[in-house]
């Protein structure tokens, strides 16, 4: 049954991602997204980090997809004009492709890491205890670093998003 | 039956970052390649749950909350990015924006 879960989620996840590069409507690709984050949280679930699912559904599926349906109302792209593709630009993102896709194939056919059963190791990932002393003893700088890059980002987009006069050629 | 062990999670993470890396070289919209982007983020914040959980330790998922922050981060400056870029050129297909090219 677990596997169940697993394969159903799988299907799932990579369905709505490819959803997500092939949609030729934006909106509906920023909404294949949603789902496929969805999907990962599931899995996330399964792999019992229950925090980092509801972390992830929290930033992800409550900010980042929202950010990217605002931003796509925002702009209206669906009035541009579509321009011709570029045939050796189509080769080369094909052939790259086929080459990660060989190397997939090949971890799946013959790339079989150790495999210790789930619970045979020590479950650490549910418990908001061990987040915390990671968080606050061995990772303290960098959650310094990362606030404080936040906090720059969050100037930086104020800075970006100013109207400009000067700059603006007419 | 696909057994559902650390192999077949390291699978679905590379499958996704494929996916993620077809999506950014195959579109020539700006905002769907930052979806795509978005989807390899995933993806390997997928592959860092998974090896934690196998192997008992919570590094693993401290990485995650990293990149968690650092790609909300990236998708506010990225955005804003996009949306100067369109005020200035109407447009948002990137073989369009090749200012830097000529």
């Amino acid at each position: 049954m677990a596997d169940f879960a697993f394969v159903f989620l799988a299907v799932f996840t990579v369905i709505c991602a490819l959803g997500t590069i092939l949609s030729r409507n934006v909106v509906n690709g920023a909404m294949c997204l949603l789902l496929c984050l969805i999907g990962v949280a599931g899995l996330f679930v399964r792999l019992e980090a229950y925090l980092l699912a509801f972390l992830l559904l929290l930033v992800y599926a409550g900010a980042v997809v929202a950010l990217f349906l605002f931003i796509i109302m925002l702009l209206d792209v669906h009035g541009l004009p579509a321009g011709a593709r570029r045939l050796w630009g189509m080769v080369g993102g094909v052939a790259a492709c086929a080459l990660l896709g060989a190397g997939l194939a090949g971890f799946i056919v013959r790339g079989q890491l150790p495999e210790p059963r789930a619970g045979e190791v020590a479950l650490v990932g549910a418990s908001l205890k061990g987040y915390a002393e990671s968080l606050f003893t061995t990772y303290l700088l960098p959650v310094e670093v990362i606030g404080f890059l936040l906090l720059i980002a969050m100037i930086g987009v104020i800075v970006l998003s100013q109207k400009s006069e000067e700059a603006n050629p007419p | 039956m696909i057994a559902s062990g650390l192999n077949a999670y390291l699978a679905l993470s590379f499958a996704l970052f494929l996916i993620g890396f077809l999506g950014v070289l195959l579109r020539r919209n700006t905002l769907v390649i930052y979806m795509a982007l978005e989807l390899m983020l995933v993806a390997a914040t997928l592959a860092l749950v998974a090896f934690s959980r196998y192997n008992g330790t919570v590094d693993g998922d401290v990485f995650v909350f990293f990149i968690l922050t650092v790609a909300a981060a990236e998708v506010a400056v990225g955005l804003a990015i996009i949306v100067a870029l369109f005020r200035q050129r109407q447009t948002v297909r990137v073989d369009e924006l090749d200012a830097l090219k000529h």
